[in-house]
């Protein structure tokens, strides 16, 4: 589902955005409130639905490749978290829905989970 | 094989605002030397992961990368305070993090795990009241 349509369906709020990533086909999500988390996963990733908005989101976000975050709980990411999403072409949105509810409305819109590597 | 240095910087404990920028300056060198997508992706997580390790929980230390055209490898090294226990280190969900630094997301009890799961070669070295030596090997895919 392109992002256009995501945005619309959940409702979201524009904190930063690269309108180019507006026509991206999002197939894939993760939703994680721990930094460690979101890095195990090895699949490509597009969006990383997250209540934390500190700056190391955003690097974390950097270091695999997410190009799309979304902060849930009506969080407002500090300036700093801006700033460096900026700096690396990351867009940020906002939702006042609760994380299982954001995930749960992108699962019905048929946004699949990123699959994780198993651990030994 | 020629080996060289392309990053070596101090990492300084608990300094969370410049987390992460040694990782960042490192995945756009290896960008640039044209290094295939999946090993940066690797590298990264694993610099990253032992670049908040060292802000975390060591006492500061060194962070440094070298590239030769068949591999790359990260060593963090710091100056204390050392691992007691390195296979209960491992244990995933592990973890010896306080509140706040999990309130910030991190102390997951994971990042051993994924240095180790993304290297194809780990090699940990440590002495309580010393240090903590970690050598992660990444073979480049050709």
């Amino acid at each position: 589902m392109k992002l256009s349509e995501i945005k619309e369906k959940l409702q979201l709020k524009t904190v930063y955005e690269n309108e180019k990533y507006l026509e991206l086909k999002v197939k894939t999500a993760c939703g994680a409130d721990l930094m460690s988390d979101v890095l195990a996963f090895t699949d490509a990733k597009t969006m990383l639905i997250t209540g934390l908005t500190n700056p190391q989101v955003i690097r974390t976000a950097e270091m695999i490749g997410i190009k799309i975050i979304i902060f849930v709980r009506g969080k407002n990411p500090v300036e700093d978290t801006i700033k460096l999403a900026e700096e690396n072409n990351i867009s940020l949105y906002k939702t006042e829905k609760p994380m299982f509810e954001t995930c749960g409305v992108l699962y019905n819109l048929g946004i699949k989970p990123e699959k994780m590597v198993k651990i030994e | 094989m020629k080996r060289k240095k392309i990053i070596d910087n101090e990492i300084v404990r608990r300094d969370f605002a410049s987390g992460g920028e040694v990782s960042s300056r490192l995945k756009k060198l290896l960008r640039k030397l044209g290094v295939d997508k999946q090993d940066i992706r690797r590298t990264s997580i694993i610099t990253y992961e032992l670049e908040m390790n060292l802000i975390i929980h060591s006492e500061g230390g060194r962070l440094k990368a070298f590239v030769t055209p068949e591999s790359i490898s990260i060593i963090s090294k710091d100056k204390g305070p050392g691992i007691e226990n390195i296979d209960k280190a491992f244990e995933p969900g592990y973890s010896t993090a306080t509140d706040e630094i999990r309130e910030m997301g991190f102390g997951a009890g994971m990042g051993l795990n994924n240095v180790k799961r993304f290297s194809d070669k780990l090699e940990v070295e440590s002495e309580v009241g010393q240090y903590t030596k970690l050598k992660a090997i990444i073979n480049l895919n050709q």
